[in-house]
């Protein structure tokens, strides 16, 4: 059945707390999420007070400014720092999203509540295990498959209406905001692909330069792989790109009921 | 421990072909039940106060009769329909699982057997 508990060896305890430098005014507590495999210990919730005088505007310049000066045993992801590369989603203030795009300013009360993607196995602190979510990635084959061969000379030509068709998909950095917001992911990751494998599906469904649709709609077919999505939309609400996972899932079912109708 | 790679246990079984008719036949039942039940309770409610004889007479009439009888197999059906789904998220053991859904299956098929059988009788006087 599913577990509605937390595991006892993962049930969150309060840490220790780091006040900030005397002297300093605008002072914010970020509570940080951390476990580290190396000890025996439960996770637990450590509480350091950030002079947001002396720091960035962003969430990640506050993990950034914890790591560099009060604890540099603090771990996560990170790199471009602009919402591109997908690498710092987290769950913040009791959403996923990205750390880096998600400004302080824009969170209510005096303590920010910092915690990994839910519902995935931790590495440590604030990373989370993404093999599974990247092995469901690569089952969509998210590649061109075309049986006819390029144009010499050329790329293969796609009119403005067939490209159209693409945005509000391409965008998507894979960052797992999605796919972890989701309940049915929840409940059966192992089965259901969740949003974000399923957005780079339709992607190359509705890409008019791929020759694999039905193939592509055959292998999604499935109870399990597509349809555990109850059109929650928890995806698209969470979503830090402003993307429509939701929708383009229930235009992936639209397009199997259209091919038998 | 299994070292089966990341891919090929989301690979698993692969996929299996199906799955958009249970989808399209539960939407269908879900809009075939929006006027069936407005037509059930406005019925029942204008039925509020009668006795039996008046009730079996309401019944014994062919639109409502037939009415009656789609509503019942249409909220069956929907309703093993709904409840697979719920199985099939919540309960992961095979022997659970299976189990439930050949529960589910035999009392939606028998309950609403009976209550059409229920009806038809009434409807020709049985």
């Amino acid at each position: 059945m599913v577990e509605f508990t937390l595991p006892a060896n993962s049930k969150v305890g309060k840490g220790k707390t780091v006040k900030a430098p005397a002297g300093a005014k605008n002072v914010t507590t970020v509570e940080v999420y951390r476990w580290n495999p190396d000890d025996e210990a439960n996770p637990h919730m450590d509480k350091f007070e950030v002079d947001l005088d002396t720091c960035g505007p962003m969430v990640l310049d506050a993990l950034i400014k914890i790591k560099n000066e009060m604890d540099p045993t603090l771990t996560f992801r990170r790199s471009c720092r602009e919402g591109v590369c997908g690498s710092c989603a987290m769950n913040i203030d009791g959403t996923n999203t990205l750390a880096c795009t998600k400004s302080i300013q824009d969170i209510r009360g005096k303590t920010i509540k910092i915690s990994p993607l839910p519902h995935m196995p931790v590495i440590k602190d604030l990373v989370p295990d993404l093999t599974q979510f990247f092995a469901q990635y690569a089952s969509v084959k998210p590649w061109m498959q075309s049986d006819t061969p390029a144009p010499t000379g050329m790329e293969r030509p796609q009119s403005q209406e067939e490209r159209d068709k693409m945005d509000g998909v391409w965008e998507c950095v894979l960052c797992a905001c999605c796919s972890t917001a989701c309940p049915s992911y929840w409940w059966n990751p192992d089965r259901y692909l969740g949003p974000a494998a399923l957005l780079q599906a339709y992607r190359w469904i509705v890409d008019s330069r791929d020759e694999s649709t039905g193939e592509r709609l055959d292998d999604l077919e499935d109870p399990f792989k597509l349809y555990r999505c109850h059109t929650i939309m928890n995806c698209t609400k969470t979503c830090p790109k402003g993307l429509e996972p939701g929708k383009k899932i229930a235009e992936i079912k639209q397009m199997l009921v259209e091919r038998r109708l | 421990m299994g070292l089966r790679t990341p891919l090929g246990q989301v690979r698993g079984l692969g996929s299996a072909k199906e799955g958009t008719n249970h989808f399209w036949l539960q939407r269908l039942t879900a809009i075939a039940l929006i006027p069936l039940s407005v037509w059930f309770v406005a019925s029942i409610t204008c039925l509020a106060g009668a006795d039996h004889n008046q009730v079996v007479d309401w019944l014994s009439s062919p639109i409502t009769s037939v009415c009656m009888i789609l509503m019942l197999g249409t909220t069956f059906f929907h309703l093993k329909l709904g409840v697979q789904v719920v199985i099939e998220d919540y309960v992961h053991s095979p022997w659970a699982k299976t189990g439930a859904l050949i529960g589910v299956t035999f009392f939606c098929f028998v309950l609403g057997l009976a209550s059409i059988l229920a009806v038809l009788k009434l409807a020709v006087g049985g």
